[in-house]
């Protein structure tokens, strides 16, 4: 068992940061998510906050990620990896020696793979608890953080987990401050060479542009104002969901593995 | 005994007026260094006194008059003064000249305290109460003293009780207008104005003897490429030490909170506080003194400030509210009316430039305005390639396409705004049917930086300048012509400092010139009375007053002027990042604006700026349309009998969204 943060000492979080796309021109920018991660920690009072990149700088990064320095913050580490390599290994490996109390990340990049696994990867490399789509961390006492998780349609979910612990930002967390330009531009990049592991699958893949999915059109009959609403703010529902009250964690996981199977997940 | 004691008052009053003026030199030059011509602003210091600021002072004939009398009599009688009473030159003739310029001087003083009576709102109280007896005092003082001189009163009046009394009056006047001149009394504005008009910093704005009262209304660019140079204004020793001396030079009088549209629309803005409370700041201290028109909604008092210390505090209270910057609209109205020649837009920017690039802390819509001005490239947020969807259909022959033109055509960010397009279509008619050659760069075009200049984002501006220099100098064309004036402005007047100089124009101005070139024909007028809203960025900000007053005159249309018009025309409200910033007040600027329109009864009134559009359009229940000259004129059109019928075979012409 980890020893119990002290009262008093401040809580230490790495902020891992990307570099964005903006949706339409494609610029790079401060990944959104990424930023509103970065919102949540300077958030928080007596958080010790640290911005981790792993990329390489190049004239598109660097102005992106100097976007996260002018939200004020005087240093960013870049842990260089050349294009095209697993960062997975290297932050792991940065995270497990700097060994913050709390990991903040976006779901997903907004370039690249963007598969947004990593948060799930490095939780299972640095075999720490991962909380997804938090909208707010409401305190830290005696090592367990209280955290506020957004689910559909607006509502909310009071988590508390025993740190460290990786948290990734939903899009309805508060929106991020402004980035200044005088702080962006005196902030130091710190480069930090990193262990290098190669993603030989990367290498060939083909990369094009995303084809535009045909939508189906929404038919909606309502009769009245407060139909036409609930159904424009309803979002897709599977149906049969279930849910599990009072049973041990066997049953539930064996639930899970029916479903699972139902589904055709797994076979 | 006077003779004796006469002397060693004025040379003392002297001496201690000397060292104030040192100890106020000081507290300038606190401020960063700005290199000008000394000797040469000395030397023009006469002519801008005498016809830049009596130009302006002259709008008010009555208190130009009480000021060439007061002022006038007041420096004509303290020359000869210094030789009758101080150096012993007690020659009748001078006596006599002393004896009529202290006259001058006392009339003058009578109607400046028929002005204190019953002073308006504007003037500042305090202090200034007490200058008329004081200015009175020295005049008759002097003036008695002065008798036995001439001879009209025996030499021996000059003792006894009389003369310890006519010495006491003279002390109390010269302590008003030597001592207090340069040690902070309201005579500060005659010594620090004298050295403001001088060293000011737009020296380019006064009209020389070679004629061309010059206008300098861009914005000074910040130093972006040196790392250690401060981003905007932080502390009031960040300003340079000419505007420093240009705030002490503020007399008070008001005219600025007269027009200001933010602090008439209970905004917490007041152009002169602004100024006092930078004075406050340069000596260090709170605004308690302060015997004027608060911010509305802000008591006096409440803030303090030191030369070396923040002008905006990140939280709490300290020179000056944020708000208080975010509420200005940059309309210039302030500046156009200030005798004093005071910059306060510059102020104002410098301030804002801080607080946007250093703190990070642009209000309201500000920080999303900027962001996407830095990805997209226009405030929207719109994709940059969606620029020209409005054209779809008019065939715009594009730059890229025919290399070089006659007129390029500036569409601005209007082009996104479905009421502006309906004015650039308009235009674009109008065009067509003067035959003109003219281009547009379409997609190529950005946002000319104007909005995020004024929200103090000097970087994204110099970034979207840079840019859209480097586009244009791939062309060839003889002019720019553009629907909206803020483009105008910048292009015009603010991208010359970053290396693009450029012919630029407003529609008006294009439409006036086809116009008496006989290229344009209209169907008489048959709508109801119009008047006419002069944009600031038009009018004041480049001096186009009567180009859209000849078109309109053109169309047939008789202009039912408003009261406040022409150079002293109300803001919409819509300009400077006001609608972006949008800071509460009691009233909104344009609701103002609309009411001001509906008071000379016209149906229609004629705009000719996007921003004037869409801020007078939004006023609820407003008694008149509001159309752009553009429109106008294209709806007018008839065929020129010279080349009408090729014009009449366009059937895009002819068509009005």
């Amino acid at each position: 068992m980890r020893p119990e943060v002290r009262k008093g000492t401040s809580l230490a979080i790495t902020v891992l940061v990307s570099v964005g796309r903006h949706p339409l021109t494609g610029r790079g920018r401060r990944a959104d998510q990424d930023a509103r991660g970065v919102e949540l920690a300077r958030a928080l009072p007596e958080a010790e906050v640290q911005l981790l990149h792993a990329g390489t700088l190049g004239e598109g990064s660097e102005a992106a990620l100097r976007g996260y320095l002018g939200m004020g913050f005087d240093a960013l580490t870049l842990l260089e990896q050349p294009e095209g390599a697993d960062i997975l290994p290297a932050l792991a490996e940065t995270l497990d020696e700097a060994s913050p109390q709390l990991v903040i990340t976006g779901e997903c990049a907004e370039r690249g793979e963007g598969s947004g696994l990593l948060p799930y990867l490095l939780a299972e490399r640095l075999g720490w608890p991962v909380v997804s789509g938090v909208v707010a961390v409401e305190g830290v006492a005696a090592g367990v953080a209280t955290l506020l998780q957004a689910l559909p349609r607006g509502q909310r979910r009071r988590l508390e987990v025993r740190l460290p612990a990786i948290v990734t930002v939903d899009g309805a967390a508060p929106a991020p401050r402004q980035s200044a330009y005088g702080p962006a531009r005196r902030g130091k990049l710190e480069l930090v060479p990193g262990a290098v592991s190669l993603d030989d699958d990367w290498a060939h893949w083909q990369v094009q542009p995303a084809r535009k999915r045909p939508k189906r059109l929404k038919i909606v009959k309502a009769a009245s104002a407060r139909d036409r609403f609930k159904a424009a703010a309803a979002k897709a529902e599977g149906g049969g969901g279930q849910v599990l009250e009072g049973v041990t964690p066997e049953q539930g996981a064996a639930a899970i593995f029916k479903l699972l199977k139902d589904e055709g997940v797994l076979r | 005994m006077l003779d004796t004691l006469l002397p060693i008052l004025i040379f003392s009053a002297l001496a201690l007026a000397a060292i104030g003026a040192w100890r106020r030199l000081r507290l300038w030059r606190q401020g960063r260094p700005s290199p000008v011509p000394i000797l040469k602003g000395l030397a023009a210091m006469p002519r801008r006194y005498l016809v830049d600021l009596h130009h302006v002072v002259g709008r008010d004939k009555v208190m130009s008059n009480t000021h060439v009398a007061t002022a006038g009599g007041f420096v004509a009688a303290a020359a000869l003064m210094l030789l009758v009473h101080g150096l012993g030159f007690d020659s009748p003739v001078l006596g006599g000249l002393l004896l009529l310029a202290s006259a001058t001087m006392f009339v003058g003083s009578r109607f400046v305290a028929r002005r204190r009576r019953n002073p308006p709102a504007r003037l500042s109280k305090g202090p200034w109460m007490r200058l008329p007896k004081s200015l009175a005092a020295f005049s008759a003082g002097v003036f008695l003293i002065t008798l036995p001189t001439v001879g009209v009163l025996p030499e021996d009046f000059g003792s006894g009780i009389l003369a310890l009394v006519l010495a006491a009056v003279v002390a109390w006047g010269l302590g008003e207008l030597f001592f207090g001149m340069t040690w902070g009394g309201p005579m500060k504005h005659a010594f620090a104005g004298a050295l403001h008009l001088a060293f000011h910093r737009r020296a380019e704005r006064f009209s020389t003897r070679t004629g061309g009262a010059g206008r300098s209304t861009g914005l000074k660019a910040l130093d972006l490429d040196d790392p250690e140079a401060p981003l905007g204004v932080e502390k009031p020793s960040d300003f340079t030490w000419n505007q420093l001396l240009g705030f002490d030079a503020c007399v008070q009088c008001g005219r600025c909170e007269a027009m200001c549209p933010a602090f008439a629309a209970g905004q917490p803005l007041n152009p002169k506080k602004l100024i006092q409370d930078m004075v406050v700041g340069l000596a260090g201290g709170s605004d308690a003194a302060y015997a004027g028109s608060p911010y509305p909604g802000k008591p006096v008092g409440e803030h303090h400030g030191t030369p070396h210390g923040p002008i905006v505090a990140r939280e709490g209270k300290a020179l000056v509210d944020a708000e208080t910057l975010w509420s200005c609209t940059t309309c210039r109205a302030c500046v156009e009316e200030c005798p004093m020649m005071i910059e306060h837009v510059d102020a104002i920017v410098d301030m804002r430039r801080f607080l946007t690039l250093e703190h990070g802390n642009t209000p309201g819509k500000g920080a999303e305005v900027l962001d996407n001005l830095i990805a997209t490239d226009n405030p929207g947020g719109f994709d940059p390639g969606s620029r020209l969807h409005w054209a779809a259909d008019l065939n715009l022959p594009l730059m890229a396409d025919v290399k070089q033109t006659d007129v390029l055509l500036w569409l601005g960010d209007g082009a996104f705004d479905m009421r502006n397009q309906r004015t650039l279509r308009a235009f674009v008619k109008v065009l067509r049917a003067a035959n003109v050659d003219f281009a547009v760069l379409g997609n190529e075009e950005r946002d000319s930086g104007d909005v995020a200049r004024r929200l103090g984002d000097e970087a994204t501006f110099q970034s979207l300048a840079k840019r859209n220099i480097a586009t244009l100098a791939r062309y060839r064309f003889q002019r720019i012509v553009t629907c909206d004036p803020h483009s105008f402005h910048v292009l015009g007047n603010e991208y010359g400092e970053l290396g693009g100089a450029y012919d630029v124009c407003h529609h008006s101005t294009f439409i006036a010139e086809l116009y008496q070139a006989g290229r344009l024909a209209f169907a008489p007028w048959k709508g109801g009375s119009v008047t006419y809203h002069d944009p600031c960025y038009l009018g004041r900000y480049n001096g186009e007053y009567e180009a859209p007053r000849a078109v309109l005159k053109a169309l047939g249309i008789e202009v039912a002027e408003m009261a406040r018009s022409g150079f002293r025309s109300r803001c919409c409200g819509g300009g400077g990042g006001a609608p972006i910033t949008d800071i509460p007040g009691e009233r909104r600027i344009p609701d103002m604006r609309m009411a001001d329109v509906q008071e000379t009864g016209a149906e229609l009134v004629a705009v000719g700026c996007p921003q004037c559009t869409a801020m007078l359009e939004g006023v609820v229940d407003a008694g008149a349309e509001v159309r752009d000259i553009a429109e106008l004129v294209a709806d007018a059109l008839v065929e020129t009998p010279a080349d009408g019928e090729t014009q009449s075979q366009r059937p895009q012409a002819v068509e009005v969204v």
